[in-house]
């Protein structure tokens, strides 16, 4: 029976690289989210809504042209009576983008009855998850890119004045927060086609997630943080430990910190997102703007748990993923 | 002696306390066609997942050309075509689209991967549709796409699970052409099929699973012999006025049982070809010969008769 004792022992050691093949799903999936028709409508409702609001916003700005420092970050946070400013129409679209792109990535492929055969190439099914999100990831990073440049190029024909170098430095760390925040979502929408195998299912499940988060979370917050550190005395110390606590527990929310990141890149004159006591003004030019490094630390925190959030979602759906049996 | 490509020792799986497989010992050697029977649920599409490296075996030991699928799995399934039993395709792409994937996931060059489409295509006589997105196909073509498939891999051994199910006369006597096709090129088929007759067709082998166990394997014969009773069936027509023909022929040596289904027909049960001995006894006893032959033992009735063994307790 040596036999039976050494065959019993699980293998260990995979052999063969567990990204042979990854470039092939890659190239695959980002040709069929390109010429999907879903991606069409998405994309064209953001192109409609960046255009829509950049021309109001330049309408606003060509006034003040030439007082302004900072013109290019305006065209993003410029809104105008009754059309909001162009981010806070990104943070409703890029999660749906996301969300449209993810949401079947995996049930689709049970579905389609198209996994098993697929997996029976010389893949692991390592190359195919993670050939998945990268397409999305990349897919999304291609639109948003676009999106970006269209902005700019508008901008510069509307507005008539090139931007800044530190102007291009803000938006570029902006375009990596809005990719990563769509990796966020991209994520949430992957791991609900590994857990769930009806794509609908799927589909409402993340969205209902991003809703959550979007109208519910704050309000959460809140309550929690009343019940958590209590105002009882009326004190000053009370007071700001109940809204620290408030503002911890609304940074759980990719919204929460896409918004703050945001902030502090695009408005320059940002130096805190939580309270400021008078103490520590002291010597602060008020309204004066910060170097593009300090805003940078100033949002640090917020871009790493974007990034550390989209990887997490990912390795939570790798380890679902793995443990599936593939008999559809 | 052939080579021994695909090798199983007591695989089993078991899903909780259920047993899907339990000590399946396989051999198969190259050029052979193995056919894998059974009920819905007896494990052979389990068997099939194991052998691929799609499924861990809870213990066990497979060897496929020499290599363990747990371990090695992509040298195993760049080497072994697996027809799934309901084949899917993404229906938004084109034939040769679909077939450009597979290929660029087995790592085939483009200029040899752009040969091997178009010859397997025209090998399956998709060679006019191949522009057509794949949703506009029927179930025969989209059998058809998938063997293409098989061949674009150039597998040395293939497994297809319900290859014929659904398909229509004529694409199923192709397809049976192309299994006897791949045998000649010594390539090793494992398939799994219902269709009895078509397995008794190509089969050099075939498995019985019965809940999990290899309950019977061997060529048809020497299953019909096995299952029942190593008899030769012989059919009888004869007319005649009075019961001198049945008795005549349970007279002859080395028949075990006669059976009389009808007025004029006699199944005799013997323990050897007792053709000519029949005849001569059915004239000598004043009967109107009319037809006389053997029946090939049937893979059909050996399922029937095992299974029905198996019900009324008779087999476990």
């Amino acid at each position: 029976m040596a036999l039976a004792t050494e065959t019993l022992r699980p293998a260990r050691v995979r052999e063969g690289s567990p990204w042979t093949g990854l470039w092939a799903v890659v190239a695959k999936d980002m040709a069929d989210h390109l010429t999907s028709t879903r991606m069409r409508i998405l994309e064209l409702l953001i192109v409609l809504t960046a255009v829509g609001t950049v021309f109001a916003a330049t309408e606003n700005l060509r006034d003040t042209v030439g007082q302004d420092r900072f013109l290019f970050l305006r065209l993003f946070t410029t809104g105008q009576e009754p059309l909001p400013a162009f981010i806070g129409f990104l943070s409703f679209l890029v999660p749906l983008l996301a969300i449209g792109l993810a949401f079947d990535a995996i049930n689709g492929e049970f579905n389609r009855r198209t996994m098993s055969r697929v997996l029976a190439q010389p893949i692991y099914r390592d190359a195919l998850l993670l050939g998945k999100f990268l397409a999305g990831l990349f897919t999304l990073s291609l639109v948003l890119t676009a999106i970006w440049l269209l902005i700019i190029g508008m901008g510069i024909l509307r507005l008539g004045v090139p931007p800044g170098g530190e102007e291009v430095g803000r938006l570029l760390f902006f375009l990596l927060a809005t990719i990563f925040y769509g990796g966020i979502w991209l994520g949430v929408a992957l791991l609900c086609s590994t857990v769930f195998r009806q794509t609908a299912t799927a589909a409402l499940t993340a969205l209902a997630v991003w809703l959550f988060f979007i109208i519910f979370w704050g309000m959460l917050a809140n309550l929690a943080a009343r019940t958590l550190a209590p105002v009882q005395l009326g004190t000053p110390q009370e007071i700001i430990a109940q809204v620290e606590t408030s503002q911890a527990l609304a940074r759980l929310s990719p919204n929460t910190l896409y918004v703050e990141a945001t902030i502090g890149l695009l408005n320059p004159s940002t130096r805190s997102f939580g309270l400021v006591l008078p103490t520590q003004l002291q010597g602060a030019l008020l309204g004066a703007p910060l170097p593009l490094d300090q805003s940078l630390i100033l949002i640090w925190p917020q871009l790493t748990a974007l990034i550390a959030i989209t990887i997490l979602l990912f390795a939570l759906s790798y380890v679902i993923f793995q443990r599936q049996e593939i008999r559809a | 002696m052939v080579e021994v490509v695909l090798e199983t020792q007591n695989l089993t799986k078991r899903y909780g306390d259920f047993v899907a497989v339990n000590n399946l010992n396989l051999v198969l050697g190259s050029g052979q066609v193995f056919g894998l029977l059974g009920p819905n649920g007896a494990g052979k599409t389990t068997s099939i997942l194991m052998l691929l490296g799609l499924t861990e075996p809870t213990s066990g030991f497979v060897r496929v050309l020499g290599l363990d699928p747990t371990r090695n799995p992509l040298a195993v399934k760049a080497r072994v075509g697996y027809l799934p039993d309901q084949i899917g395709f993404y229906d938004e792409l084109t034939a040769r689209e679909n077939l450009g994937y597979i290929a660029r996931l087995n790592g085939i060059s483009r200029p040899e991967a752009k040969r091997r489409i178009e010859a397997a295509l025209e090998r399956m006589g998709l060679a006019e549709v191949a522009e057509k997105r794949v949703r506009t196909f029927s179930r025969g073509m989209r059998q058809r796409l998938g063997l293409a498939e098989l061949l674009l891999k150039q597998p040395r051994i293939i497994i297809m699970d319900e290859p014929t199910l659904g398909l229509d006369p004529e694409a199923a006597r192709d397809f049976l052409n192309l299994i006897r096709e791949l045998k000649n090129d010594n390539i090793t088929v494992l398939l799994s099929s219902h269709m009895l007759h078509q397995v008794q067709a190509v089969c050099d082998r075939v498995g019985l699973f019965h809940k999990g166990v290899m309950v019977l394997e061997g060529s048809v014969p020497e299953l019909a012999r096995n299952v029942l009773g190593g008899a030769y069936r012989i059919h009888v027509q004869a007319e005649s006025r009075n019961g001198d023909v049945e008795h005549a022929l349970q007279g002859l040596p080395g028949v075990l049982a006669v059976q009389r289904p009808a007025a004029s027909q006699y199944v005799v049960e013997a323990a050897h070809d007792l053709r000519a001995e029949a005849a001569q006894a059915v004239i000598q006893a004043g009967g109107r010969l009319a037809a006389l032959d053997m029946a090939e033992p049937s893979l059909d009735d050996i399922y029937t008769r095992y299974f029905q063994e198996v019900q009324h307790g008779a087999r476990n």
